[in-house]
């Protein structure tokens, strides 16, 4: 066992792999003698070598092409974006090209390949630097979409990301970078599509997704001892999505609230509403309630930015007035 | 602009001939394509290669099997010159189970891998960067492939293009760029809007590449500078960037007339079109013109065996529809 921050446990499951699979390389902006700009990926060149290891220019047109053309050719890349606003200037690659080429050609070609990026706010970096893409992702048939919320997870989503043969969009919560746990030594793998149920309560079943679990476990916390007993879900993986498990636990509390750090519209939280109101409308004791950062771009000011995102103290109070309605 | 000094391998007249076969068949192809158009058994949108055979046929000669193609939505020519058979092909366009993709890709998508075409892009610049990726790969593995992607002279106004360029030449990668210079982009020539004279070869040379301009009209010459790129390549001498000058004979897809190029512009290229030229060059050389008669008459004769192919196949249904999206052969997202 040891202490990790979450952006230890990047490197480490990107190093967990290397070690197993030489077909894993790994390409980025700053990504290798300066270890990523969030420090992510430190250490890598050294043990790795320049060869597997490679910083680009200032081209993610180039880089996420690049990995697309390596995984259909035998490599498994792992493409850093470094920050998700990015991806508008490459999303072209993503959209058209990588999401799509598998099917087009009948299934002549696969493309294992991870592109990883610093995703959501938080940081006080403004409009262009903080938003949360996991939306676009999610709303593009061929793409795989995770999100992690804890280090322990980081590794083990990311040692599944790789070893899939199908391009996954790996979303790193900027916000949790520095945040720690206790990771058990030794190989860590995980799976992709399984959400986990982190805490069980009978009133209500509050669902998140990365930067938003950690606030959801604190808001839980504090209903409780309001009275109110929440189960909260970590969905983990938007593509593929468990379905089951969520549906499973609204069913048991009759209640579902979403926490989304993504604007409002189009928020995974409402596709998921529209899955439970079709498959679990009567099992339901009151509307399904969507948290979620207002539909604007996010603002820099730290004052602005705590009002936009979803807080605890949003948390709590939304779930309580809904509660008690 | 440089040129290298390896001197490509000398063409024996068989292996001409088969350039003139080749070039014959795509142009047949192209002809059947139009003809189905209008009687509406291709449906869609397709953008035909007539006139610019020279290019795929002499750099489909100068590759081997296992080099990769990066193509255009004006790929039927570089997807045939490969070896991919008409038949698949021509049920691709009609929307057949029997075609190159079983019809999910249609006329701008072709790709077979098990031929090296790793795939026809509709995005303007989208593929440079991906066959940049493919030639990585090559030199990752130290197999010795070599990636050729071809393009057209309206796609180096885009950035991808200019990203692509910049990272073959700083890996050194073993890619090939080719554009296919035919003046036009749809309805606008390239000259009104881009500043250099060679768009894409005066661009290539900035960047550090090799770069060559070819009459993209004389598969002989075009045989040459590809050979010569592609040897560079598998080398480990980094890219190239060939620029042909070519031209389209029709318009830029079905639905387009070309109206808008002047009438002595197009009977000037008609007049350089490269079959008959080469027709001409083999006459020279001693090829008795019997020779070539059958060679085009062979021809025609495949292209109504693909057809009457192509239009026996199936119609696809709802089991390919859900097919393959995921490496698992699925298209489930949850479960
Ligand atoms: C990014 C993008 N912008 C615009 C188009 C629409 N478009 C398709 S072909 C074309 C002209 C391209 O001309 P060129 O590159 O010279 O190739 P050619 O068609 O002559 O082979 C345009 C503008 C597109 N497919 N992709």
């Amino acid at each position: 066992m040891a202490q990790l921050t979450f952006r230890e446990a990047i490197a480490r499951g990107i190093a967990q792999e290397m070690r197993r699979d030489e077909s894993v390389v790994f390409l980025g902006e700053d990504v290798g003698a300066a270890g990523g700009v969030f420090k992510g990926t430190v250490g890598l060149l050294e043990e790795f070598g320049g060869v597997r290891v490679r910083d680009t220019p200032i081209s993610e047109q180039a880089i996420l092409g690049a990995a697309m053309g390596a995984s259909m050719t035998g490599l498994r890349p792992i493409a850093e974006i470094m920050f998700a606003d990015f991806f508008a200037v490459c999303w072209d690659i993503v959209v058209n090209e990588i999401a799509k080429s598998r099917y087009m050609t009948n299934g002549q070609m696969t493309f294992p390949l991870v592109i990883r990026s610093g995703n959501g706010g938080g940081l006080r970096f403004g409009a262009q630097h903080s938003q949360s893409v996991e939306n676009w992702a999610m709303m593009i048939p061929g793409l795989k979409v995770v999100v992690p919320s804890n280090a322990l997870d980081v590794i083990g989503l990311m040692a599944a990301s790789i070893r899939d043969d199908d391009p996954v969009i790996f979303l790193e919560e900027k916000a949790l970078y520095s945040s720690k746990m206790e990771v058990p030594d030794g190989e860590i793998l995980d799976q992709l599509g399984l959400a986990k149920v982190l805490r069980q309560g009978g009133d209500a079943t509050v669902v998140a997704l990365g930067n938003m679990v950690p606030k959801a476990l604190l808001a839980a916390e504090e209903l409780a001892l309001a009275g109110i007993d929440c189960t909260v879900v970590d969905v983990r993986s938007l593509v593929p999505l468990d379905t089951a498990t969520i549906l499973r636990e609204v069913s048991a509390t009759g209640r579902l609230f979403t926490i989304e750090e993504n604007p409002r519209l189009c928020g995974w939280g409402a596709e998921l509403s529209s899955i439970v109101s079709e498959e679990a409308f009567y099992d339901l004791d009151g509307p399904i309630v969507r948290i979620t950062t207002p539909h604007i771009p996010l603002p820099a000011a730290d004052a602005l930015e705590d009002l936009a995102i979803p807080s605890v103290e949003r948390i709590v109070t939304t779930v309580t007035k809904s509660m008690n309605a | 602009m440089t040129t290298t000094k390896t001197a490509p391998p000398a063409m024996d007249l068989e292996a001409k001939l088969d350039l003139y076969r080749c070039q014959v068949e795509l142009r047949q192809f192209e002809e059947r394509a139009y003809d189905l158009f209008l009687e509406n058994y291709v449906k869609g949108t397709s953008h035909l290669g007539i006139g610019q055979e020279a290019i795929a046929a002499g750099f489909a000669a100068a590759m081997k099997p296992t080099d990769w193609t990066f193509a255009t939505y004006r790929g039927h020519n570089h997807t045939l010159a490969r070896g991919v058979p008409m038949t698949p092909v021509l049920a691709e366009l009609m929307g057949r189970t029997n075609g190159l993709m079983a019809g999910k890709g249609g006329s701008m998508h072709l790709t077979s891998v098990e031929h090296g075409v790793m795939g026809s892009y509709a995005i303007i610049g989208a593929h440079l960067p991906i066959a940049c990726g493919a030639a990585w790969s090559a030199q990752y593995r130290g197999t010795d492939q070599v990636a050729v992607c071809f393009f057209g002279d309206g796609s180096v106004n885009i950035g991808a293009f200019h990203e692509a360029l910049n990272f073959a030449a700083i890996w050194k990668l073993p890619v090939v760029f080719v554009c296919e210079n035919n003046l036009w982009m749809e309805y606008t020539r390239t000259s009104e809007v881009t500043a250099v004279e060679n768009p894409a070869a005066d661009r290539a040379a900035a960047y550090g590449l090799e770069s060559i301009i070819v009459d993209g009209n004389d598969v002989d010459a075009v045989f040459e500078v590809a050979a010569t790129a592609i040897a560079r390549a598998r080398a480990g001498e980094g890219p190239s960037m060939i620029e042909a000058k070519t031209y389209r004979h029709g318009g830029h897809s079905r639905a387009d007339p070309g109206k808008y190029r002047p009438d002595e512009e197009v009977a000037e290229w008609k007049a350089k079109d490269p079959i008959p030229r080469y027709h001409a060059r083999l006459l020279d050389l001693g090829v008795a013109e019997e020779v070539l008669v059958k060679i085009v008459t062979e021809v025609a004769a495949a292209v109504d065996v693909a057809t009457d192919e192509a239009k026996a196949g199936a119609i696809p249904g709802e089991d390919l529809l859900m097919k393959d999206v995921w490496a698992d052969g699925g298209s489930s997202w949850r479960n």
